[in-house]
């Protein structure tokens, strides 16, 4: 034991910015070396929201949004007390994270075949970790199409910075007051039957909703494109230990935490 | 500072354990504790064959506490032997393993197969196993009845090559009663309490939140019950009596000790920080500095009634 380089740690960052980029999306950026230099597109983190407190009782997990050089980015919507908590949090304040956990994207079948198309699928907030994915593609010369499905246009976050790395980016929103009206699977599925995508020479990132993610396997598997999720799940430890995050795949439960975050859609029980 | 404990012929480094299920098989840990300073780990609880778990959600954060239901998942008591064990083995702290089961006879092949050969220097029996054999009784759990926590007891007693820790739930009219049963069964010391029966609702989807339904709740919440269950049955057994339920900090840690534990376990502390251990024991041995305490074990009863 002595002398094993920790694969994740506990560390106290300094919060460099907590700011609102949409109405209940805020991003948090943090100040650690360890964590810029040892995390990779598609792990978490888990966040201690307050000091002190017994309620909050438990960290929240949140992707890895962006990968820096002094740190990262944490890109979070408030949709209970626990991440209202987080967002009143300030600038110069230490939080106490846990990270990096998780298995990350598979970044391989890039690789492979003849210069895959990549295509990128965001849910809602799910959008949170694919951005270091897209970065971390594009940094290899490989270009992205991401498509970003919300609710409704003022839930759209992103775009700007996306565009910026030279991803294209179609936008899908249920309401239709952007883009596409209706599901980003629908969109993606209409992309493919006009046949935009040779599914021999494709690999789809995802990460979403439960039933976006079952929808869009749905639709991977029919077509025949490999596809990789990116899961999430109420958590206690996120190190493994607890069997909490538990979700049901083709070779029985896998742990969200340790065997996932990230799963190829074929394997998840949906 | 003495912060030894003594049950039966084992001596623990101090009081403070960590308990099962909250702490896998001490190898998740590595990289946050250095796992030679930990009283004891208990293991997950084994059963007899592997056991698939229940269906998600298994947990949910409820105020100041944890709902869990995660169904006993283990790959069983073979595959521990042969994966975990001798990691634990070599580890400088006292190894407790957790065995559960429906029967007597899945309790008896579980402390026999870990009796066999290196027993650890301890089991602990999950009580908190539904009561099939007794389903007549209305008693849904074993440690609800005290006749099938005295049976129970009494066949891994029989069968264990080593010491016998009974755990008990909560959720009974009387938990003393049931200490006694396991008392008479031959229990070298038990633990109390598990956790507590509970649910949690999602009222936007009209659903429970757990896939199981009902879960057990741990956690701070849970602290009050906990104390007065271990101060009811210190007054009642000779045994030894260990604390579980929500012990946070090192001042939890002597608010157990002096309502009778003679030692606690640290549960869902370890899943909201995993190095929570290593603060706890400072905090505990702060306590003790303050108080001029010499020996930790002199706490032990020592509450002012």
């Amino acid at each position: 034991m002595a002398g094993k380089k920790a694969s994740k740690k506990v560390i106290k960052a300094k919060i460099c910015l907590n700011k609102s980029i949409a109405p209940d999306y805020f991003v948090m950026r943090i100040e650690s070396g360890w964590l810029a230099r040892n995390s990779s597109p598609g792990q978490f983190v888990t966040v201690k929201i307050q000091e002190n407190v017994k309620d909050p009782l438990l960290r929240i997990p949140l992707g890895v949004h962006a990968i820096r050089g002094k740190g990262i980015d944490l890109l979070y919507k408030v949709v209970g007390p626990g991440t209202r908590c987080l967002s009143s949090r300030n600038k110069g304040e230490k939080i106490d994270v846990l990270g990096p956990l998780g298995n990350g994207f598979d970044l391989a079948p890039l690789a492979r075949g003849q210069d895959p198309r990549v295509v990128v699928v965001a849910g809602g907030h799910g959008i949170a970790p694919l951005y270091a994915l897209a970065e971390a593609i594009t940094t290899k010369r490989k270009k992205v199409d991401f498509f970003n499905g919300v609710y409704t246009r003022k839930n759209i976050v992103c775009s700007k910075e996306l565009k910026k790395l030279g991803a294209r980016v179609r936008i899908a929103t249920e309401d239709g007051t952007q883009g596409h009206k209706g599901y980003v699977t629908d969109l993606l599925e209409k992309k493919l039957k006009a046949g935009a995508y040779d599914p021999k020479n494709t690999v789809i990132y995802a990460c979403g909703p439960r039933p976006m993610l079952a929808a869009l396997a749905k639709i991977a598997e029919r077509f025949g494109v490999p596809a990789q999720v990116s899961l999430d799940a109420y958590m206690a430890c996120g190190i493994g230990a607890c069997l909490g995050c538990s979700v049901m795949t083709t070779d029985g439960y896998r742990l969200v935490c340790k065997d996932g975050p990230v799963f190829d859609a074929r394997e998840i029980v949906w | 500072m003495d912060l030894q404990v003594t049950i039966g012929k084992i001596r623990f480094k101090n009081p403070i354990w960590v308990a099962s299920g909250t702490f896998g098989y001490g190898e998740e840990f590595l990289d946050f504790v250095d796992l030679d300073n930990i009283g004891a780990i208990v293991t997950k609880t084994l059963t007899p064959e592997a056991r698939e778990g229940n269906p998600p959600p298994r947990l949910v954060e409820t105020p100041s506490g944890l709902l869990n239901s995660i169904g006993l998942e283990n790959e069983g008591v073979d595959h521990f032997k042969a994966e975990h064990y001798p990691f634990l083995k070599k580890l400088k702290t006292r190894i407790i393993v957790s065995i559960g089961g429906l029967r007597k006879e899945e309790f008896e092949r579980c402390a026999e197969k870990l009796s066999a050969e290196d027993p650890p220097d301890a089991i602990e029996i999950n009580l908190s196993c539904p009561n099939v054999t007794h389903a007549g009784t209305r008693h849904a759990y074993i440690s609800q009845d005290p006749r099938a926590t005295e049976r129970i007891v009494s066949a891994c007693r029989r069968k264990a090559g080593c010491a016998v820790i009974a755990k008990l739930t909560p959720d009974v009219t009387d938990i003393a009663v049931i200490a006694g049963a396991a008392e008479a069964g031959g229990a070298d010391a038990v633990s109390l309490i598990n956790t507590c029966p509970g649910i949690a609702v999602d009222a936007e989807e009209m659903k429970p939140v757990l896939g199981n339904i009902v879960g057990g709740l741990s956690g701070p919440a849970i602290k009050p019950i906990a104390l007065k269950a271990v101060r009811d049955v210190y007054g009642k057994v000779k045994i030894p009596v260990i604390g579980i339920g929500g012990v946070m900090t090192g001042i939890d840690v002597a608010e157990f000790m002096l309502c009778g534990a003679c030692a606690v376990q640290v549960g869902t502390a370890n899943l909201a920080d995993p190095v929570a251990y290593d603060r706890i024991l400072g905090e505990f041995e702060t306590y003790l500095r303050q108080k001029k305490i010499e020996k930790a074990s002199s706490l032990v009863g020592r509450l002012k009634t």
